[in-house]
């Protein structure tokens, strides 16, 4: 017996007590419903549709109603068209061939003098339609777009962004229409139109550079919703419609990315949604984050707003959900700078000792990275990552172990200090694998200092250290329970250089005998230096001069990348030991023509080495993300048109694959043949041709100079030669780390002079990598 | 975008449900990722984050008395956005329905549907005023007589 309406199926299937028992019902409804479907049942026809909704809400096949659903709609009853058009958006998907037989009946309801069943009309667009709907149906809803009714617009436009999203190319026809919703003023169409436009910035690129003129407009919007009174209709708990605040932030920061005279004008009013905005309740605090992500990701160059939430974020690190955790870890990187470096790191190595293991390594790196860059002097420095190395020693990197080593060697008033605390903390534990490494080299190399400097404050007691103590300390990280053998390998090797800095005959003893001990480990490595450092005993005459003290490393500063919690530093990419060859002469036109500003506020630490022609470099990294001082590149700036000829012209010249031209101009001619790289597929080499085919004379002095967006790092290798005589080439290595897989675009400047007194300057950008390359 | 809009109550059934585009879910798949919401939402203790990850989703929630309002979407939402939505939603149906309960959302699924049609559209929000979402529905009601 079929249950006549909705409720009492619903009745029905609450009382049944078993899983096996409902299914029972439903199928017996179920056979109902197919059985009135066939006998073309027009008045009970819109309940049983309603019922086999419900059945299909509940997880059982409804597939055969989805005629019926095209019955409804095309029925004349607005309560039918309804329930006919929601049938049709749950039961059918853009998949279905059935679907296109609904595009008739689309059409003519969006015609429909009556505004709500144009609304429906539009949902179900909106929600289902397919490619070859969303061709067909293109026109109508542009036209609906610029209807007067607020209530169609509205539907309209998120209608229009199903379309763009399954035809990208129909976006032109809307861009019009859905900027001039932006001048609307009720919310609801504001809203949309913000979300479609959002859309077509997703998609589409260079629609930002349109949309970037309407910035002012839409700073305009925020204030006045953020400095309106209180607004009856939009109001949430105190807050005027967060929704539209988030929307109008999150276009703000798709429209501010990279442009610094859009990211300028919408400072101000970031600023001020950031305080005043109440972070009591939920609301508020949504409206914060979205400012937070803006101003984060825009050049701003006040992040003031963030740094005066800097405790609530230090206080999110201790809080209980992970996730949090993790964000607050996130930002407060991002936050570290030279004033508030102390505060921060104490903070961040508190929660260092109690966070979880996964965020160990990265944190390591990390803080010693700003340890790095903003450490006030040496000691902190050196306090900070022997406080690191305590604490999670066994995630700490080895760049960063061999950083600290360099450090230390480099550090040369502190080596006493450096050595008295590795040699406390060793003697109250040795657990730590890069503490005991780290302890183990600094005790050889400076075992001397250690026991002649004797006597160091340990909680108030001064200790004694005697040559036997070390060996003792020694003997027993050999012998303990953590050794492996890269461990053993510097113990022996510390151990070794103690007999040159030692002076009394008993210690030197015990030592020569402890290693002989090693003479037949089973570890080749252990073995080869035991035995080798024992013969070395025979040889008294040199064997002071070969224990000798290291040598200073170079002042290098590395460039060292972020990590995140879960990526991988990219070892490949080591110092930056780029020589370009600069000639004199074009020395000071660079200095000239590229502004001396300092680098942006960014986190990426790219710093050059001492060489002048890196610093050229770095301001060309500028160039790409122009910051706040920007006036004296604009001669500079790529106004001329870069010069991107992507095609394999070359390919007919020069018979290799793969080669794009980047520069073709006077006759000098340079091509780019991009390879990844077979041990990283982060890094892209590119080697570059630089091609005299018709300056008719020799090019000489060449200087080539590039740079990638930030997100990107580079390094390049000398070039073949400086001098290309007509119609020879030269070649020059260049390697792009690109681990977010964005596009990479270089810019290019090319030098050179000629024998004849001309001398060529240019800029030139290339884009046009296929992106299987990166 | 939104993904899906799902309201289960504490015994793991779904009152109500909407997936938008791009959720490739079959009816038994559909009903066991709904029981797995449920199970997961019901574990989570009341001094925990209302968000969370569940495989390539993110889900936000809140439970109002028996049930619970369970909206999964995807990166680019905001995701205290999507509370507040959940809030705003709930502030609607209550005006509908006059103090709203479950059996309210069971008997009236239409009308639900309806509602959350007005105010979200392909996984978008259209409209999150009480009032303009509100007096188109209680037009069509009229017109549906």
């Amino acid at each position: 017996m079929p249950y006549y309406r909705l409720k009492d199926l619903i009745k029905a299937i609450r009382a049944c007590k078993t899983a096996a028992d409902e299914r029972a019902v439903i199928q017996k409804e179920s056979a109902a419903i197919r059985t009135s479907f066939k006998e073309e049942n027009n008045d009970a026809r819109h309940s049983n549709v309603a019922k086999l909704l419900y059945i299909h809400m509940l997880g059982y096949p409804a597939h055969f109603g989805q005629i019926e659903c095209l019955k409804l709609v095309a029925s004349n009853r607005f309560a039918d068209k309804r329930l006919g058009y929601l049938g049709i958006m749950l039961l059918l998907d853009e998949n279905q061939e059935v679907l296109t037989l609904v595009t008739n009946s689309l059409k003519n309801d969006m015609n429909h003098s009556n505004m709500y069943i144009v609304g429906l009309a539009l949902c179900t667009l909106g929600n289902i339609s397919s490619p070859e709907m969303a061709r067909d149906l293109c026109a109508e809803v542009e036209k609906l777009l610029g209807s007067s009714n607020t209530y169609i617009r509205k539907k309209a436009a998120l209608c229009a962004m199903r379309i763009i999203r399954k035809v990208p190319d129909l976006q032109e026809n809307f861009l019009n229409r859905a900027k001039n919703n932006l001048n609307d003023r009720n919310h609801g169409v504001l809203l949309t139109a913000i979300t479609l436009i959002i859309e077509m910035c997703y998609k589409n690129p260079e629609t930002v550079q349109t949309f970037r003129k309407t910035v002012p407009l839409l700073v305009r919007h925020l204030k006045t919703l953020v400095s309106a009174g209180f607004s009856q209709e939009h109001d949430v708990t105190g807050v005027t419609d967060p929704f539209l605040q988030v929307k109008i932030l999150r276009l703000l920061r798709i429209l501010g990315k990279g442009d610094a005279e859009a990211s300028e004008a919408m400072n101000d009013i970031l600023a001020q949604v950031a305080t005043n905005t109440e972070s009591s309740k939920n609301v508020g605090n949504s409206i914060l984050y979205e400012t937070v992500q803006t101003i984060m990701e825009i050049q701003s160059e006040n992040t003031n707003a963030v740094q005066r939430h800097r405790n609530i974020i230090l206080d999110c690190l201790r809080d209980g959900d992970i996730s949090i955790r993790r964000r607050a870890l996130e930002l407060s990187f991002a936050l570290i700078n030279e004033s508030n470096v102390r505060v921060l790191t104490r903070e961040l190595l508190a929660f260092l000792e109690v966070a979880d293991n996964e965020f160990k390594q990265g944190m390591t790196t990390k803080i010693c990275l700003a340890a790095d860059r903003f450490a006030p002097n040496k000691r902190w420095h050196i306090d900070t990552v022997l406080r690191v190395l305590k604490l999670a020693g066994n995630f700490v990197r080895e760049e960063i172990l061999s950083n600290f080593i360099r450090l230390v060697s480099q550090t040369t008033e502190l080596n006493a200090y450096t050595a008295q605390k590795l040699y406390a903390s060793l003697k109250s534990d040795i657990s730590q694998e890069s503490l005991t490494l780290a302890g183990v080299w600094v005790i050889g190399e400076y075992g001397d200092i250690l026991i002649k400097g004797g006597n160091f404050e340990e909680e108030e007691l001064v200790k004694e250290v005697t040559e036997s103590d070390v060996i003792d300390l020694l003997e027993s990280i050999l012998a303990g329970p953590y050794a492996n053998q890269v461990t053993r390998e510097y113990v022996l090797t510390a151990l070794m250089k103690l007999t040159s800095r030692f002076t009394s005959i008993s210690s030197i003893q015990r030592i020569q005998a402890y290693i002989e001990k090693y003479n037949t480990s089973i570890e080749v490595e252990v073995q080869q230096r035991a035995v080798e450092y024992s013969n070395l005993f025979k040889f008294e005459s040199i064997r002071p001069a070969v224990l000798e003290r290291m040598p200073i490393p170079e002042v290098k500063e590395e460039v060292v990348r972020q990590t995140e919690d879960t990526g991988s530093l990219l070892d490949d990419i080591g110092p930056v030991t780029a020589t370009t060859a600069t000639p004199q002469n074009a020395k000071n036109d660079i200095m000239n023509l590229f502004s001396s500003g300092s680098l942006l506020d960014d986190i990426d630490p790219v710093t050059a080495t001492t060489a002048a022609p890196l610093n050229a470099k770095n301001d060309i990294m500028n160039l790409f993300s122009p910051g706040p001082t920007t006036p004296t590149t604009a001669p500079v700036a790529p106004t001329q048109n870069a010069q991107q000829t992507n095609a394999l012209d070359s390919l007919g010249l020069l018979g290799l694959g793969d080669q794009y031209v980047a520069y073709n101009k006077n006759g000098f001619k340079v091509s780019l043949n991009p390879s990844k790289d077979p041990n990283n597929s982060n890094i892209l080499n590119i080697e570059v041709t630089f091609h005299n085919v018709g300056v008719g004379v020799t090019v000489q002095n060449l200087l080539f100079q590039a740079a990638v967006p930030k997100t990107q790092k580079l390094q390049m290798q000398p070039p073949s030669s400086t001098s290309i005589l007509p119609g020879a080439t030269a070649q020059q290595t260049i390697r792009v780390a690109n681990p977010q897989k964005s596009n990479v675009r270089l810019r290019l400047r090319i030098v050179y002079s000629t024998p004849t007194g001309a001398k060529v300057d240019e800029i030139a950008e290339f884009n046009g990598f296929p992106q299987e390359i990166w | 975008m939104l993904r899906f809009f799902l309201l289960v109550n504490k015994q793991g059934q779904t009152r109500f449900s909407r997936y938008y585009s791009g959720m490739p879910i079959q009816a038994e798949e559909r009903v066991l990722m709904e029981a797995d919401i449920a199970r997961k939402c019901l574990k989570r203790s009341d001094v925990q984050c209302s968000i969370f990850e569940y495989g390539q989703y993110k889900l936000a929630y809140r439970r109002y008395a028996s049930l619970f309002f369970v909206i999964g979407f995807d990166e680019e939402e905001n995701h205290l956005s999507i509370l507040e939505l959940v809030q705003a939603y709930v502030e609607i149906l209550n005006t509908y329905f006059d103090n709203v309960c479950e059996l309210d959302i069971m008997f009236n699924i239409e009308k639900v549907h309806v509602i959350l049609e007005e105010m979200v559209s392909n996984g978008r929000i259209v409209e999150t005023n009480k009032h303009n979402v509100l007096a188109p529905v209680l037009e069509m009601n009229k017109a549906s007589r």
